[in-house]
């Protein structure tokens, strides 16, 4: 009851000192001292203080299952354990714009104290522009998403967490996910306060790689967490599936990546001053975006919460709003400085950072038009058609090959004029990987030359970076190690696709299931009481053709409060392959439903998304000494 | 002059993308499955509405005629804004609404009645949602339409509009 009196007013405290920080920066603009004032800091900590006040005030009327909170109420149950009250609070609608109203404070702090170097209306127009996006979220919290509703009469017992929201997983991927997802607003505000300024040199290059870096750390692994909950909870046993809600997550990912490699070369050549600065328009825009397409419910996933027209409209114009303002500061303040910059020979490091953008620009539009083409075509001739993967991949894994060739020579190119070094270990090492991929797959597809190809193409990658990595020391190891990442991933998804295998069938206790690698035996089924779901264990045991038998135990979980049906997998995961087995029930029959996967190299894909987020922390820490 | 021609592009493009979108945003979410195999209504056991007394399934749709289930929630704001036209389609004498209220507090649920009116000519309740599963539902509201085989012919995903009532009234004609 008073949690939820307190976050309430200190969500109208933080919107009032919005408008007060906007006026006193405006003034502090034309003073001419050389620091902002001090006043500008402490109001924009204060700000920061009450939104993390409103945000634990959220938090305590979930911890005490306060359901006069009619977010509370929606998204809450006595019996759920304390872990998921507390991750209920941003598994929701109005709890997550919270989050996003707390990371887009804490981010514009931060950057004030860690931009004291920075020129000073630079700084301040940074603030104004992040204000500007921060006013929009305070408005749209409290006009459309109130998360302090108050209930009355107040029910005695809540709606109850949506059960495949309960998972470990999943209750840190929206914070992780956010910091990176929201943090591109940083980038978008500094990058505008730049350009009127006038400031897109090597300075700013250099103060910008710190946020770009972090918010592409964050948003890498918050994909990753996201994709982990839905190999082990949905129980489809895919880790990716072109579902809207990944791709708009992918899209700013896509853009933040290019931005990654322009800023490069802005820091060091002073060149592709357009590119950085419209990619750092277009990521932060795709992240609106993506929260508009999911939020108003013009979308049907997993994400969409509630389908309010009200909230979809207010974004909407806001988001276009923002494109309008970031789009007429582009057009009208920016001026290409054409003279010193832009003169690189074809073969340069500039040729392949353009180069790896155009392919990122593709992937974009891919990933993009499978995303808003139904929406579209469903507004235009009012037909209705879901896009599925074949879609993608048809479209992103041929392009792929040229893509990862690109990726292993243009590292290794020199700034402005360069030409290829070591000509014959390359051909030494293309021929290896081609060797090797034939002898490996030439039994496994029947698609030989196209798989053969493309898997030697991610191994060429992978054996040049190694090289690299062994041999060089010296040379940039932050990115040798992310792009030993990158074609660690690629390797292990082909692999995972090509070798996995899989059988349904349906089958009762005490039967035996024979298959050409082995046998599947139901051993029995036990029945369990928790708190919040009841469910059933069954108990398989597993032989393959070596005779080594493995125990898997799947489980169907019934939920009471609300009542819904989950199926959990039970995987067993060694560093080669991961077993996956999940049943459900055949209504009015004693069989059972089993799916048995058998998935190579799964486990590498996370740890090579690891190892592609750590190169971003070295370079994030290099950067210090 | 390039620069003001890309501009205008941008603008011409961004103004259609908005356009886009918000009819969009005016004409989603009511998403209509086609059912291929016809579903009977499943046989259960309800409370009823009023009388608190258990319902059969086969008494509530005993009459030769068409229905609608709808299921709804006093909590449930798009609810709302289907009432009236449920209450339009009340007035039709060939067919009966039942009301199926899905997960509510019975107090809540009576004065959300009282308030906007009865549209049902009978309300069974579903205290923790299993009927309504069992149904085949995703979410509140959702309506289906009960042919006079007692076959499900038809079952529309959210709130319904105009144009699904005068849909309605063609099926039930």
């Amino acid at each position: 009851m008073l949690a939820n009196q307190i976050g309430y007013y200190s969500l109208i405290l933080g919107l009032l000192l919005s408008v007060l920080l906007c006026v006193v920066s405006i003034k502090d603009l034309n003073r001419s001292s050389k620091q902002i004032n001090q006043n500008v800091l402490s109001l924009s900590f204060l700000q920061l203080v009450f939104v993390i006040v409103s945000f634990l005030s959220l938090i305590i009327s979930f911890i005490n299952s306060d359901f006069s909170n009619e977010t509370v109420f929606n998204n809450s149950h006595t019996t759920k354990p304390l872990f998921y009250k507390i991750s209920g609070t941003w598994g929701n609608h109005e709890g997550s714009l919270l989050l996003w109203l707390l990371v887009l404070t804490l981010f514009i702090f931060l950057f004030l104290i860690k931009s004291k170097e920075q020129p000073k209306k630079y700084r301040i127009l940074t603030l104004l522009f992040q204000q500007i996006i921060i006013i929009g979220f305070f408005l749209f919290v409290l006009m459309t998403s109130n998360p302090f509703n108050y209930l009355f009469p107040i029910p005695n017992e809540g709606l109850g967490l949506n059960p495949i929201l309960q998972d470990p997983a999943l209750a840190i991927h929206p914070p992780i996910l956010y910091l990176g997802y929201v943090g591109t607003s940083i980038i978008f505000s500094s990058s505008l306060a730049a350009v009127t300024q006038n400031y897109v040199s090597k300075q700013w290059g250099q103060h910008i790689k710190k946020w770009v870096l972090v918010s592409w750390i964050f948003l890498t692994i918050g994909i990753m967490l996201g994709s982990i909950w839905a190999y082990y909870e949905l129980g489809w046993g895919g880790f990716w599936f072109w579902d809207p809600v990944e791709n708009v997550s992918l899209m700013p990912w896509l853009t933040l990546t290019a931005l990654l490699h322009c800023i490069a070369a802005l820091e060091r050549r002073d060149a592709l001053t357009s590119w950085v600065v419209i990619l750092s328009i277009t990521t932060f825009t795709l992240s609106m975006c993506g929260t508009f397409l999911v939020r108003s419910g013009i979308l049907n996933s997993v994400h969409t919460f509630a389908n309010d027209p009200a909230r979809g409209i207010f974004i909407l114009i806001f988001l276009f709003a923002l494109i309008v303002l970031s789009l007429g500061i582009f057009f009208i303040f920016h001026r290409e400085n054409n003279k010193r910059l832009n003169n690189f020979f074809w073969l340069s490091r500039e040729t392949s950072i353009l180069i790896n953008n155009w392919f990122m620009m593709y992937f974009l539009s891919v990933v993009l038009i499978g995303t808003v083409y139904p929406i579209f075509l469903d507004v235009i001739s009012s037909e209705k058609i879901s896009v599925g993967p074949p879609f993608y991949q048809k479209l992103i894994v041929p392009f792929l090959i040229p893509f990862l060739l690109f990726m292993s020579l243009g590292p290794r190119l020199k700034w402005i004029k360069s030409k290829i070094e070591n000509k014959n270990s390359l051909i030494v090492i293309f021929i290896a990987s081609l060797i090797l991929t034939f002898f490996i797959i030439k039994n496994l597809t029947t698609d030989l030359l196209f798989y053969t190809v493309l898997i030697s193409a991610a191994f060429f990658l992978f054996f040049t970076t190694l090289k690299e990595l062994f041999i060089k020391k010296f040379n940039n190891i932050s990115q040798t190690v992310s792009h030993l990442g990158f074609s660690l991933l690629i390797l292990s998804i082909l692999f995972n696709s090509i070798l996995s295998s899989e059988i349904i069938t349906n089958i009762k206790i005490g039967e035996k299931y024979d298959y050409d690698k082995g046998e599947i035996f139901f051993k029995k089924i036990e029945e369990i009481k928790e708190s919040n779901f009841n469910s059933i264990i069954a108990s398989f045991e597993i032989k393959d053709k070596n005779g080594k038998t493995i125990e898997l135990k799947p489980e169907i979980r019934i939920y009471n409060q609300p009542v819904i049906i989950t199926s959990e997998a039970d995987i067993r995961t060694t560093l080669l392959e991961d077993k996956f087995l999940v049943m459900n029930l055949v209504k009015g029959n004693e069989y059972f439903n089993i799916r048995y996967q058998v998935k190579p190299f799964m486990v590498w894909i996370w740890i090579s998304i690891l190892l592609l987020s750590l190169g971003g922390l070295m370079s994030l820490f290099k950067r210090k000494t | 002059m390039k620069n003001k021609f890309n501009l205008f592009v941008a603008v011409i493009f961004v103004s259609f993308c908005f356009v886009i979108f918000y009819k969009g945003l005016n004409n989603s979410n009511i998403y209509a499955p086609k059912i291929n195999d016809k579903k009977s209504i499943p046989i259960f056991e309800a409370k009823d509405f009023n009388s608190s007394a258990y319902l059969n399934s086969k008494k509530i749709f005993e009459e030769d005629t068409f229905f609608i289930v709808n299921i709804w929630a006093s909590w449930c704001v798009p609810c709302r804004t289907e009432h009236p036209l449920l209450m339009r389609l009340s007035k039709n004498q060939s067919v009966k609404l039942i009301g199926l209220n899905y997960r509510d507090d019975p107090n809540n649920a009576k004065k959300f009645i009282n308030e906007f009116g009865n549209p049902y000519s009978q309300i069974i309740i579903d205290n923790d949602g299993a009927l309504s599963i069992e149904f085949g539902a995703y979410g509140v509201p959702e309506t289906f339409i009960i042919d006079k085989n007692k076959k499900i012919i038809r079952k529309f995903i959210g709130p319904i509009n105009e144009e699904i009532v005068e849909e309605i009234k063609l099926i039930i004609k």
